[in-house]
């Protein structure tokens, strides 16, 4: 059975796609937020391999096609942006200045964590980029002697937590300007959290859009200044 | 026809991202310079809207689909995640919570005292 599935060509799109549509009529139903799509496809996919039996690699190589689309999709963001071009301009320096204070927090408090629980030097660097795009994460964590795997598990749980919090954290914080709401959340959570903030609004997906490319060549460029201050 | 012609013109940018991303010596990913050559072109107009509109909504309508290969990538790191469970909590709940009220008030504080000094 395992076989005659995994020889065939398309199982793991149809396992990808299948379980994502699986978690979203489960979140429509339920209505919780808790209930997120990818979360829930990603832990069915878990168990469906588990049981299954089958290796990791053999989906990953089967699910390829959907994989290769985060190129194309990365690069349509500059949609939104360009139809959001007078928020961007107008609000350039606090964007600016919200994303470059956001990089800064991110990086010091992974610097603290490996100070706390004295990390090694492999696993705090797999851990510093964890707020950016995985296109750039994986690149800064494996130059930098990280483990990409590990990084890219971090970056994708970072993203699902900053989804789910978003809404709450800027109620939290009493962060009402759509701009600063999107800026928040892209800085943080990357493409996943910015599925959410295009949820909320044109300007917030928009601003959030931005944030994950500034926010990612920030990191890049400081992440190696950052290594030098690991314990 | 229209969407075919959509989404090669996406792909175009995406190659090349690609290629500058092989010739420059930065630390920029392809998808990076892709998006940001596809925002020029659309600003100068040599890219119109209506070219790439509705292939790129519906790219990013589906982009929480896009992770799930990646995520499911963890069930290979359970001895790592076993080892580093607390500090990789707090990473990911924590942190991602400092970054986003840091990030949001920060910009907010700022477009609030440019409208004050407007005013």
């Amino acid at each position: 059975m395992t076989e005659l599935l995994t020889q065939g060509a398309v199982w793991g799109v149809l396992l990808t796609g299948g379980a994502f549509a699986l978690g979203t009529v489960l979140q429509k139903k339920t209505g919780q937020v808790w209930c997120n799509p990818l979360l829930l496809a990603t832990l069915f996919i878990l168990l469906f391999l588990r049981l299954c039996e089958i290796p990791y690699p053999e989906y990953k190589a089967s699910a390829g096609p959907v994989s290769y689309l985060l190129l194309p999709a990365t690069v349509s963001l500059a949609v939104p942006l360009y139809e959001q071009w007078e928020a961007l301009r107008k609000n350039a320096a606090a964007i600016l200045s919200g994303i470059a204070a956001g990089v800064v927090v991110s990086l010091a408090a992974i610097l603290a964590l490996a100070w706390v629980f004295h990390l090694d030097r492999a696993s705090a660097v797999s851990l510093l980029p964890k707020s950016v795009t995985t296109a750039i994460g994986v690149d800064v964590s494996g130059e930098l002697g990280g483990i990409p795997a590990l990084t890219t598990a971090v970056i994708i749980l970072t993203g699902i937590f900053g989804n789910l919090s978003a809404q709450a954290v800027c109620k939290l914080f009493r962060i009402t300007d759509a701009v600063a709401k999107g800026v928040g959340i892209g800085s943080a959570s990357h493409a996943i959290g910015t599925s959410r903030a295009l949820e909320m609004g044109p300007v917030e997906g928009a601003m959030s859009g931005l944030s994950i490319a500034v926010a990612g060549i920030l990191t890049a460029l400081l992440c190696p200044l950052a290594v030098n201050l690991l314990p | 026809m229209k969407y075919i012609f959509q989404f090669l013109r996406i792909l175009a940018f995406c190659f090349l991202g690609e290629i500058l991303h092989a010739l420059l010596p930065l630390p920029i990913p392809a998808s990076i310079y892709g998006l940001a050559l596809l925002l020029v072109a659309l600003k100068a107009g040599v890219v119109k809207l209506e070219q790439v509109k509705e292939v790129s909504a519906f790219l990013i309508a589906i982009f929480p689909l896009l992770f799930i290969p990646g995520a499911v990538g963890i069930m290979d790191l359970g001895e790592v995640l076993a080892r580093l469970w607390l500090p990789a909590v707090l990473a990911i709940s924590l942190v991602t919570v400092l970054v986003t009220a840091t990030a949001g008030r920060v910009t907010q504080a700022v477009i609030r005292w440019k409208e004050a000094r407007h005013d």
